[in-house]
């Protein structure tokens, strides 16, 4: 910090030396102090167990914050949870915030949402800090420049009871997309074409830092949407340096410092950026002029591809394992080598996650649906990132133009990504999602997950078949 | 148990529905439970129940932060989990929950695989003071770090060892910036 000299240095590492409470000696792992720890339902009660148990308080109750998402409805929401271990689980939750002290946000509270759109949007996520969440997209917060990880339950234990958490220094690689992003194609067709390039595990041990002009023009919500799915390349986290664009997103939000606090913060964000002589471990080039929009067509966020394209034939990859995992992957989405993308027929369309669930990705969506009407017997289902999205939404009469669309107007929640909560597919039924996770089974069993970003949903939606905007004629 | 398909993620070995537990304990009957209906799933081959070792394919744990898939994992009987490549979260998951999840070469993999499923009464040996895994001629060494292998050996508390660090936390605290994040603000 200020005073010392340093070698050239990585965003990561600059944020990772700020966060150094002990440094691990003789290969052992550092000690990192966390900022910001966001708590949901499904990853915490046996912490809180752990706790009571040991007889440990929270640590810091002052930067710790929980809210209900994964298993909340999107219907009803003022009638009793009607599965029995969804309630459960949401009443302990409940339990502990108020056993421990916790500030919770819950169902019909305006602030409740999922997780990863609440930080943001309450300010509480800022350049430079350390963000965890017992939830692997996490990551998105890493728009913001801060170090962001997703963690499992015991480790969300540790960081109640001691604010931090026992790391050894990840990897970094650089993400660069240069050029002018073409119209209709977004930052979720960024990350797809990322991940399809690296693979679902190229970014394992890495933190990704996505630079370039092409990341620079991006919206926070297009950089929350890449960071958001570093995740689904392997990655322990993903950063995009903050800007003048972050800075004027933070401005004002409720949690966000505020007259001298803020230029002295804003002072010392201008300092996260990588150094120029810094090296990454690894780099990793995308030409954001040639992109097209994109879709997956198999069961890992890797397998994907341009829309234009056919669906691939296992006999297209060398590799054994991997010709293996294609063929399933095939068998298991009902596909066939050689048919164009743009002939699949859905049966549903999810316009919400943690990935795309912002007013600008309603936005989107709303301007391609505007005045017209869904595909016969396709459901599309539209569910706000938060109860504050939803509210904004509505004042910009975009509820209005969803129904009118024939879409579904939900309540706020991870809803469809995941099917905790009853909204899943059927068995068979195929989606054109702008989720972040195409696993088998993934949106209820026997489900089959093409992943898209709003725009392409949004197409797909009219024609009931995977689309573009650019498919559209006059008669759509 | 031979499971030889690469890319195994979180959402397959425990699927999301059976994420609503409070408790610790009892996924076993959960464990890749979707997978386990059909018939010809290597779980449902009785030649290897009572399995203590499962030799997966490459990338094994993608996807979900979930612990609860290594406490499934755990809870079926399994005390080690073997693959030439484990996604960061799972294997965090698995060292902090006490699963021994080691890293051994792909064609050592392969010749596991091959050598199970031509004898499932073959025993497996994992040696963790040695770091060194065998199944009749097969032997090889395999690499878990150190400071993993050292707490599943001793079976330390995590949160005992960093609150002996407590003073350096406080320390840290005390020079923390006014303008980082508070919920109090």
């Amino acid at each position: 910090m200020a005073g010392t000299t340093h070698a050239p240095r990585t965003l990561a590492q600059k944020v990772w030396d700020d966060h150094l409470v002990v440094r691990g000696e003789d290969g052992n792992p550092d000690l990192i102090y966390i900022d910001l720890h966001l708590v949901h339902e499904v990853t915490s009660p046996q912490a809180f167990d752990g706790l009571r148990q040991a007889g440990r308080p929270v640590r810091r109750l002052d930067l710790t914050i929980a809210t209900e998402d994964h298993n909340t409805p999107t219907l009803n929401i003022d009638k009793r949870i009607a599965d029995e271990t969804s309630r459960i689980q949401i009443e302990t939750l409940r339990a502990n915030a108020e056993e421990f002290g916790l500030r919770l946000h819950s169902l019909g509270d305006i602030e409740q949402g999922i997780v990863h759109v609440v930080g943001p949007q309450l300010g509480l996520t800022m350049p430079g800090i350390t963000v965890v969440c017992g939830d692997s997209h996490t990551s998105t917060h890493g728009a913001f420049g801060a170090m962001a990880m997703g963690i499992g339950t015991s480790e969300v234990e540790h960081v109640l009871a001691t604010q931090t958490l026992s790391l050894k220094p990840f990897k970094t690689m650089a993400i660069n997309v240069e050029g002018t992003l073409r119209p209709g194609v977004t930052a979720k067709d960024i990350i797809l074409a990322v991940i399809a390039k690296i693979g679902a595990n190229g970014g394992q041990g890495y933190v990704l830092e996505y630079r370039g002009s092409a990341i620079r023009a991006l919206s926070m919500e297009g950089r929350m949407t890449i960071c958001n799915m570093s995740i689904e390349a392997g990655a322990r986290a993903g950063m995009v340096a903050p800007d003048e664009t972050t800075f004027a997103y933070l401005k004002g939000r409720p949690h966000a410092p505020e007259g001298a606090n803020w230029d002295a913060a804003v002072e010392y964000w201008r300092t996260l950026v990588t150094d120029d002589g810094a090296t990454f471990d690894a780099e990793v080039f995308l030409d954001a002029n040639e992109l097209e929009p994109f879709v997956t067509w198999g069961t890992n966020p890797g397998q994907g591809s341009s829309l234009s394209a056919v669906v691939p034939s296992p006999d297209d990859y060398s590799d054994p394992n991997e010709r293996v995992a294609v063929e399933r992957a095939l068998e298991y989405m009902d596909l066939v080598p050689g048919t164009r993308l743009k002939e699949v027929e859905v049966d549903a369309v999810f316009m919400g996650s943690c990935t795309n669930s912002r007013i600008e990705d309603l936005r989107q969506f709303a301007s391609i649906v505007r005045g017209k009407k869904k595909a016969d017997g396709v459901r599309v289902m539209v569910v706000p990132g938060s109860m504050r999205v939803r509210l904004e939404a509505e004042a910009e009469g975009l509820d209005k133009v969803f129904e009118e669309f024939g879409a579904e107007w939900r309540f706020a929640g991870c809803s469809m990504c995941l099917g905790m909560n009853p909204d899943q597919l059927a068995p068979g039924e195929r989606c054109a999602s702008t989720s972040n996770r195409n696993f088998e089974g993934r949106q209820g069993k026997g489900g089959r997950t093409h992943l898209v970003s709003p725009l392409v949903a949004a197409a797909t939606a009219i024609r009931g078949k995977l689309s573009s905007p650019s498919d559209l004629t006059v008669e759509d | 148990m031979p499971l030889r398909q690469g890319g195994v993620d979180t959402d397959q070995i425990l699927p999301s529905k059976f994420l609503k537990l409070i408790t610790r304990t009892g996924f076993e009957d959960a464990l890749f439970a979707d997978w386990r209906t059909d018939p010809t799933f290597v779980f449902n081959n009785p030649s290897y129940a009572g399995a203590s070792i499962l030799v997966a394919g490459p990338n094994f744990g993608i996807g979900s932060s979930r612990e609860h898939a290594v406490w499934a994992l755990m809870d079926y009987g399994f005390k080690v989990v073997v693959s030439s490549q484990f996604a960061d979260i799972f294997r965090g998951n698995a060292g902090n929950a006490g699963l021994v999840a080691i890293d051994v070469d792909q064609k050592v993999i392969d010749r596991l695989l091959d050598a199970v499923e031509a004898d499932p009464q073959l025993a497996v040996t994992v040696d963790l003071e040695a770091c060194e895994i065998s199944a009749g001629d097969i032997r090889s060494p395999f690499h878990i770090d150190d400071h993993t292998r050292a707490r599943l050996l001793a079976g330390l508390d995590d949160i005992e060892i960093t609150l002996t660090n407590v003073s350096e936390i406080e320390e840290f605290e005390a020079k923390r910036p006014s303008w980082r994040p508070s919920i109090h603000a």
